[in-house]
């Protein structure tokens, strides 16, 4: 008894408002998106490890459109099944993660470098160059990002590598936008005009006083972005301008098993396409997690 | 308000150069369209001629030139591949576009808007949690994705509706469904905070202090209201749909515009790719700009705004 009174005035403790914080947010944190997110990231460093098969080559002794395993005629050699080249379905999806990581994370760190460093000159610098960056902006905000991607892939030609590139350059508008916004109120506050006056050199202001301030907003966008970048890249390698065969991305295996949707063989269309909105599904609610833990005048949005 | 409305006109003229120059250079910076439209074994005269038949010989401004002041009369270039102006292609091609961008925000609209409305007025109750789940669902599934599904479901194993083309309702069904989808989940997140804030604001608090039943306050004072912004969302989504299709409409077969520059691409046809992509920005920057207007005419403080 003696020892649970003791022990209550320790326990009621002011703890460490840092420490109190970390473990608020540990405990909101979204387990289902960390968990997906998680898992993914493993699978796809791990690809090489974890799928049975080579994902470019037939499975010796299976045969193709053979079905996953628990259906007749499956065989646990491949036990999601074969495509239309006798491929394992399943080391083709473990693959299929490391293409869909690379090209969201790194189409996303792009658009949003290149639309947060032409936001914060936009908005800092003013003047003509605000107008020019800005009409660039619009311009480009006007096309629907998937058409302009078409268009830039079709004329560039299909790689990985060439995707995170056109990706980059399709989805930087909507950083450049809204932080340009942001740089615009936070030029007339207090630290700024203060750190101008003691004589700092505008590439210090932006560096010291201006990125950090807008790297929330940035973080949160880039969030909500890396799902709509890897949708964007399934589209691309699902209408043939993305990632090219014999590469295992998922929108490429979803455009490989539509000539033989009539047959029925949903385990072709079905897993890959899961796949997607598994990946897409926790992006979002991590983003929106996120947007509510570092921005809090979104939180009723 | 007219020189509101002129600056917007600039503004929009300017826009519409930027892109139309944007899409001008990456044509021609990505490669020589002469060697796509001449035979692999063409001579060195051959490919002369074709590109003086093509106005490929010009200096890049004035082809652009060219280019441009054909694009304000209506024609977009020949066709490589059909050998036909592109605007006749294009506006062959755009009635059916419409007809599946009609279909799409009409299912946009009867799944956003209600659902949207009822978790705004059930605010934080499992109504409310039901429809976030099912918005994040929208912005999570690829539409294309759903739209193999679809197929899967109704024509292959229930065998209730055709899997391609144009024809009547049946063929629209599908589609639309897939296409709309995601707009859907868009548009009832608006309809949800657009209502929440209506009803936040002082006169429907008034209108609840008169007495009046729930049902009136919601229907008629908050309603009205709150739909404003989604309408108009809905208009700007609808000339989104039209442009914007391409997946939907190579997975059904639907002969819209989408399909048309899916197929400009893969037959390396790029006057129908230019004038497609064009055309698409053409027709959001003139949406852009009545929504613009309308907001100044409704709003008179927007007006001096910039």
């Amino acid at each position: 008894m003696a020892t649970v009174a003791g022990d209550r005035p320790f326990v009621r403790a002011p703890a460490d408002g840092r420490v109190r914080a970390a473990v608020r947010a540990a405990r909101e944190a979204p387990v289902l998106a960390v968990v997906i997110l998680g898992g993914l990231v493993v699978v796809a460093l791990l690809a090489d490890v974890l799928a049975p098969h080579d994902p470019t080559f037939p499975v010796p002794g299976a045969g193709v459109f053979d079905p996953p395993m628990w259906m007749e005629g499956g065989r646990a050699a491949a036990p999601l099944g074969t495509d239309f080249q006798g491929r394992d379905i399943l080391s083709r999806l473990i693959h299929g993660a490391r293409v869909s990581l690379i090209v969201g994370l790194m189409g996303t760190l792009v658009a949003g470098t290149i639309g947060t460093l032409l936001g914060i000159l936009s908005g800092y610098v003013g003047g003509w160059v605000d107008q020019l960056i800005m009409r660039v902006t619009d311009a480009w905000l006007a096309l629907p990002a998937i058409v302009f991607a078409i268009f830039l892939a079709a004329m560039v030609g299909p790689s990985m590598w060439n995707i995170v590139g056109i990706l980059g350059a399709v989805y930087w508008t909507r950083y450049a936008r809204v932080i340009r916004g942001e740089v615009l109120s936070l030029r007339e506050r207090d630290f700024v005009k203060l750190a101008e006056i003691a004589g700092a050199s505008r590439l210090r202001v932006i560096r010291r006083h201006i990125l950090p301030n807008v790297l929330n907003t940035a973080t949160v966008l880039a969030s909500l972005t890396v799902g709509v970048v890897i949708i964007a890249e399934a589209s691309l390698s699902f209408l043939g301008v993305g990632v090219p065969p014999p590469q295992p991305a998922w929108g490429l295996m979803l455009s490989e098993a539509r000539p033989t949707l009539m047959a029925g063989q949903w385990w072709l269309t079905v897993f890959p396409g899961a796949c997607i909105l598994l990946i897409v599904l926790a992006t979002q609610l991590f983003g929106d997690w996120l947007r509510v833990r570092l921005d809090p005048q979104a939180r009723n949005l | 308000m007219l020189a509101f409305v002129a600056r917007r006109v600039v503004y929009s003229l300017v826009t519409l150069f930027i892109l139309s120059a944007t899409i001008f250079l990456v044509v021609r910076l990505t490669g020589d369209p002469v060697l796509l439209l001449a035979e692999a074994s063409a001579s060195p005269e051959d490919l002369e001629r074709i590109r003086r038949l093509w106005g490929l010989d010009r200096s890049w401004p004035v082809q652009y030139a060219t280019f441009m002041q054909n694009a304000f009369r209506g024609e977009l270039g020949l066709s490589f591949n059909y050998r036909l102006p592109v605007s006749e292609l294009y506006f062959q091609r755009l009635p059916n576009s419409l007809t599946l961008g009609l279909a799409a925000t009409l299912i946009s609209l009867l799944v956003g808007v209600p659902a949207g409305i009822v978790s705004a007025v059930k605010v934080n109750t499992w109504w409310d949690s039901l429809a976030k789940g099912v918005a994040l669902l929208g912005l999570s599934i690829p539409g294309f994705w759903l739209g193999l599904v679809l197929i899967l479901v109704f024509s292959v194993y229930l065998r209730w509706l055709p899997t391609s083309g144009a024809g009547d309702w049946r063929h629209v069904i599908m589609p639309a469904v897939a296409l709309g989808w995601y707009f859907a989940a868009s548009m009832l997140r608006l309809t949800r905070s657009s209502m929440l804030e209506v009803l936040g604001s002082e006169y429907i608090k008034l209108a609840r202090l008169k007495g009046l039943p729930d049902v009136v306050v919601i229907a008629m004072h908050a309603f009205k209201n709150a739909l404003i912004p989604v309408f108009t969302l809905a208009g700007v989504n609808l000339v989104v749909m039209v442009n914007a299709a391409v997946i939907v409409e190579v997975i059904f077969a639907w002969p819209g515009i989408g399909r048309l520059l899916y197929e400009g691409i893969f037959q390396r046809d790029f006057p129908l790719v230019q004038g497609v992509v064009v055309m698409a920005g053409f027709m959001i920057v003139g949406i852009n700009f009545v929504v613009d207007v309308l907001y100044a005419v409704i709003d008179p403080r927007i007006r001096l705004t910039r």
